[in-house]
């Protein structure tokens, strides 16, 4: 079965984060996982590559940017809804 | 210890292609940012910069020249040209054995490096020309201005990111003030704004698509610019006995490193840096009427900068003006402290401070005088120039009106 876009993105974060999938759940929030601004661009980039979208995000307005980056969960809906539009 | 003073500058830059020009910028606070013109921008994400505009390399140089100069280069020259016809030194007697050349940039010939890339891997061709090497490399404008001014002394440029041009001409300084040069061509220069320069820093994410607007609340992230600005550094009792014009005196110069992390800047290196400067210059903090700030308008270069400002300056921080003329010229990344300093040229021979553009709203974490919008008269007998870079690598210049 393919991979689902939560698994994905949990993959790609874990990795990020130096984690087991396993401590990685849709509650957690970047920084309770230890990632850092560095990291989330990091992040952001190899969610790009892996669903082949454009993400909106500044680093300088993170807050004010389309892209919700509260928790993991609020990222993997965000990434659906990218993924979606690139469907449509 | 020599005294020091600065008895020349030219630039190129966005604002204009002179010093006159750019400090009359300076003074109506006109942004030289604009959409970038650049081969295959449409896959570019960012869409503006601040480009020299109306630059036409055949009217200044011959052919065989333009063939051996990368646009960093050419830059450098022009700029240099103004700097030491403004002081009116002769290198080509003595004087060319005590005098030499520093110049910081980032990248060097960044732009003949992509455009051969392009002709290697994209065109796939298998030849390039015999010239790239001496072309792109990071000493070549050092280079070529002590062979056009027969400077024979210390040359060399020096690359630390968005401090080049500071710790280029902090070094400058240093030589001179030690006896170990008369007088030091300085400066910075840098020429990055093609497709490969541009996509690697859209990388990072912090590069705004609008407009840099430092220190305002909705900032959106920095700009990159182009150019150079050279000075001619000169031992001070060499200057006055040929009764040169002085435009400033280099009182000091501190550098610092955060040993912290590669990007995030750290408030107390940079404050290390101007209490440095300050010692360094025998200043007390009380006498700096104006900074010229890095001022990048991303949130963590603004953030750490105004702490460092309150930490080093106390009470006086309130008291001081700090603008960043990036709002106007962008980033020039190892050529900006260069034409930054400048802006402290302008307020200590001038009276009249550059102000920060595009300011819109204020950031409580950035609660100083950043001189906002509009420039401001005022009489300044001391300033320093900031620059911190990515590598945690900080340099601050001390200026003194004479």
């Amino acid at each position: 079965m393919a991979e689902s876009v939560q698994e994905k993105v949990i993959r790609i974060i874990a990795e990020q984060a130096v984690l087991d999938v396993s401590d990685v759940h849709p509650h957690s929030t970047l920084q309770e996982l230890g990632i850092d601004s560095l990291g989330l661009v990091e992040s952001i980039f190899a969610i790009e590559e892996a669903f082949d979208i454009s993400v909106p995000f500044n680093a300088n307005e993170p807050g004010k940017s389309d892209f919700d980056i509260s928790s993991v969960a609020a990222i993997v809906a965000a990434v659906e809804g990218l993924v979606a539009q690139k469907a449509a | 210890m020599r005294r020091v003073v600065i008895t020349g500058a030219g630039t190129i830059n966005p604002l204009a292609h002179d010093v006159p020009g750019t400090f009359a910028a300076f003074r109506e606070g006109r942004c030289g940012i604009g959409p970038l013109d650049i081969r295959d921008k449409d896959r570019l994400a960012i869409q503006i910069g601040a480009q020299v505009k109306g630059w036409e390399a055949e009217a200044h140089f011959n052919r065989q020249q333009i063939t051996l100069y990368d646009r960093f280069t050419q830059f450098a020259l022009i700029a240099a040209k103004q700097a030491v016809e403004q002081s009116g030194l002769n290198f080509d007697g003595h004087l060319g054995y005590e005098a030499g050349a520093v110049l910081g940039t980032a990248g060097g010939g960044l732009i003949t490096s992509d455009e051969n890339f392009r002709t290697v891997y994209e065109e796939g061709k298998n030849r390039v020309h015999p010239f790239v090497v001496p072309k792109l490399m990071n000493n070549a404008a050092a280079s070529h201005l002590s062979m056009e001014w027969n400077l024979r002394g210390p040359t060399f440029s020096v690359a630390t990111a968005c401090a080049s041009a500071n710790h280029a001409m902090g070094l400058a300084f240093q030589m001179v003030r030690s006896g170990a040069a008369r007088a030091m061509l300085t400066g910075g220069s840098e020429a990055m704004l093609c497709f490969g320069g541009i996509k690697a820093w859209e990388g990072l994410r912090v590069m705004s698509r609008d407009s840099c607007r430092p220190f305002s609340a909705n900032r959106s992230g920095m700009v990159q610019g182009e150019g150079a600005a050279v000075f001619v550094f000169e031992e001070y009792e060499h200057a006055r006995k040929r009764g040169a014009q002085i435009l400033a005196e280099v009182a000091g110069f501190a550098m610092t490193a955060d040993a912290g992390d590669i990007v995030t800047p750290s408030s107390q290196g940079g404050e290390r840096a101007m209490t440095g400067a300050l010692r360094d210059a025998r200043l007390n903090p009380e006498d700096v009427g104006y900074i010229n700030a890095h001022g990048t308008g991303t949130a963590a270069n603004d953030k750490a900068e105004c702490a460092a400002v309150a930490h080093a300056f106390g009470q006086h921080a309130d008291r001081l003006m700090i603008s960043s003329t990036k709002s106007m010229h962008g980033h020039l990344i190892g050529g900006t402290g260069a034409v930054e300093l400048l802006a402290c040229l302008m307020a200590l021979k001038d009276g009249v401070i550059a102000p920060t553009i595009g300011y819109e709203e204020p950031d409580p974490e950035c609660a100083l005088d950043v001189v906002p919008n509009v420039a401001r008269e005022a009489r300044v007998t001391a300033c320093l120039s900031n620059a911190f870079a990515f590598g945690g690598l900080n340099a601050v210049i001390a200026l003194k009106a004479v």
